[in-house]
């Protein structure tokens, strides 16, 4: 079970230039696999370009609970990046004057912000369509001083999406530690018994399903199915969608394929599932990541791997709409996670 | 050449089978696919048949194509692994049942 972040155990990984030199190393570049600009090439879509920006997600800090043993973002409680009111402030300046129907607050745990609740408030006064905060559940009943977090996500029509990577508790302990099965169970129904996930509610309670282990995501509609049928059965719990998500080759999950030796398996899995029509609806077209720091990235993936946008324009206080919807997307061999079968998005599959 | 009859590899070229008889192989293919489409039966069930199959038929590529299969379903170790029991529950079932014939051959030719 791990304990600490990857940059806390000084672990090789914890660079993201050690992680795109593998990602381009091997088998990409013998050229056993062709490279992912290579498949854009093949389909005429090399440069990719975004198109109108639909989502803002903001990365309010790594710090976190938990230690998955799949995170991207090597989100822990000994992470310390945090979001400042004052990058707050240059973000809310921001959401007033785009277009973006969709905010999406993400971490680490964002809950565990000092300045979470007021940034939800404000944000809340300018008026989104779509309000998303990513909580991983246990962070509700971690602390007497969170237990209020389902009245507050309800005050703020706040879109509840949360992490569960199995109906079990033996697979869902092994990927994200001991005890967050019943702890996130806990918390379901306390969403619950406040009208999140209920059938007809308009509160929101969305869950994410990512692999434990070094194979892709099954069929997002078979797999909400069964999750429903288990959790309402087990423990009378509701909720409404299951966004399946591909694991992506990077941080601790690139850390793990590397250590149990399915590195190779997995990229040529990714390679073999590529899917050209999900490459028209990758999340990067639509979306802009923001970093703890104000920094702005195509996804919140090469956010991790420091890749910033490739733009006149990289930070959020000198944000330009225009300048920002010209740029060239940064790409890699880990974006073959997003277009590997049904597509994968922050919103589930693309396709 | 290899020095071992199976090599995990092999798997991935499957398909190549087609370019030395392409209608058969496909042919093989298209049925393959559509033996297991969602039908009467769903095709997480067919996921589990086939993974018992394929330690009936003691194959190792079908082996690991449906433990991966299975873990993209959503499929757990303990319902895997009953399926497993439940084919060579029947593979031994199928030895046993022919211990009738030796019984009805052993009595025949015994005073």
């Amino acid at each position: 079970m791990l304990l600490k972040s990857l940059k806390k155990q000084k672990n090789e990984l914890a660079n993201s230039q050690r992680q795109l030199e593998l990602l381009s190393n091997g088998v990409f570049e013998t050229g056993e696999l062709p490279k992912f600009s290579a498949q854009l090439a093949s389909l005429k879509q090399f440069p990719l370009k975004p198109k109108t920006l639909e989502i803002l997600q903001i990365n309010i800090g790594y710090m976190c609970n938990q230690v998955c043993a799949h995170c991207h973002v090597d989100a822990g409680p000994d992470r310390k990046e945090i979001m400042t009111r004052e990058t707050m402030q240059q973000c809310l300046d921001v959401i007033k004057k785009t277009g973006a129907h969709t905010l999406d607050l993400t971490g680490g745990a964002p809950e565990m912000n000092p300045e979470f609740r007021w940034f939800v408030e404000e944000a809340t006064k300018i008026g989104v369509k779509d309000f998303i905060v990513r909580s991983n559940l246990t962070i509700i009943t971690a602390n007497k001083k969170y237990y209020d977090l389902p009245d507050f996500f309800k005050k703020h029509n706040i879109h509840v999406i949360s992490s569960m990577p199995h109906w079990t508790k033996g697979k869902t302990d092994k990927q994200r530690g001991d005890g967050v099965f019943n702890a996130s169970i806990k918390a379901l129904k306390m969403l619950n018994a406040v009208g999140y996930g209920m059938p007809g509610s308009e509160l929101k309670l969305d869950l994410v399903y990512n692999p434990s282990g070094a194979f892709l995501p099954g069929d997002q509609a078979a797999l909400e199915s069964d999750f429903k049928k288990a959790l309402l059965s087990d423990f009378s719990i509701q909720f409404h969608e299951l966004f399946s998500i591909t694991n992506l080759p990077i941080s601790r999950f690139l850390d793990y394929l590397i250590a149990s030796e399915n590195y190779e398996d997995y990229m040529y899995s990714l390679v073999e599932a590529f899917n050209p029509e999900a490459v028209g609806n990758v999340m990067c077209t639509n979306t802009l990541s923001v970093s703890w720091d104000g920094w702005l990235y195509d996804c919140d993936f090469n956010q991790m791997l420091e890749l910033k946008v490739d733009s006149t324009v990289q930070h959020i206080s000198e944000f330009d709409k225009d300048a920002l919807e010209n740029r060239t997307i940064c790409i890699s061999q880990h974006c073959y996670g997003c277009t590997a079968g049904a597509g994968s998005s922050c919103q589930g599959t693309v396709t | 050449m290899s020095k071992s009859y199976y090599d995990p590899s092999d798997l991935k070229k499957f398909g190549n089978i087609t370019e030395w008889n392409e209608e058969l192989g496909g042919k093989f293919f298209d049925y393959y696919g559509k033996v297991f489409e969602e039908g009467a039966l769903t095709a997480r069930e067919k996921s589990l048949i086939a993974l018992a199959v394929s330690h009936v038929v003691k194959c190792p590529y079908c082996i690991d194509a449906y433990t991966q299969d299975g873990l993209q379903r959503g499929i757990t170790k303990e319902e895997m692994m009953e399926a497993v029991h439940a084919g060579a529950a029947i593979e031994s079932g199928a030895t046993l049942v022919h211990s009738v014939q030796m019984m009805n051959k052993y009595k025949k030719l015994s005073m």
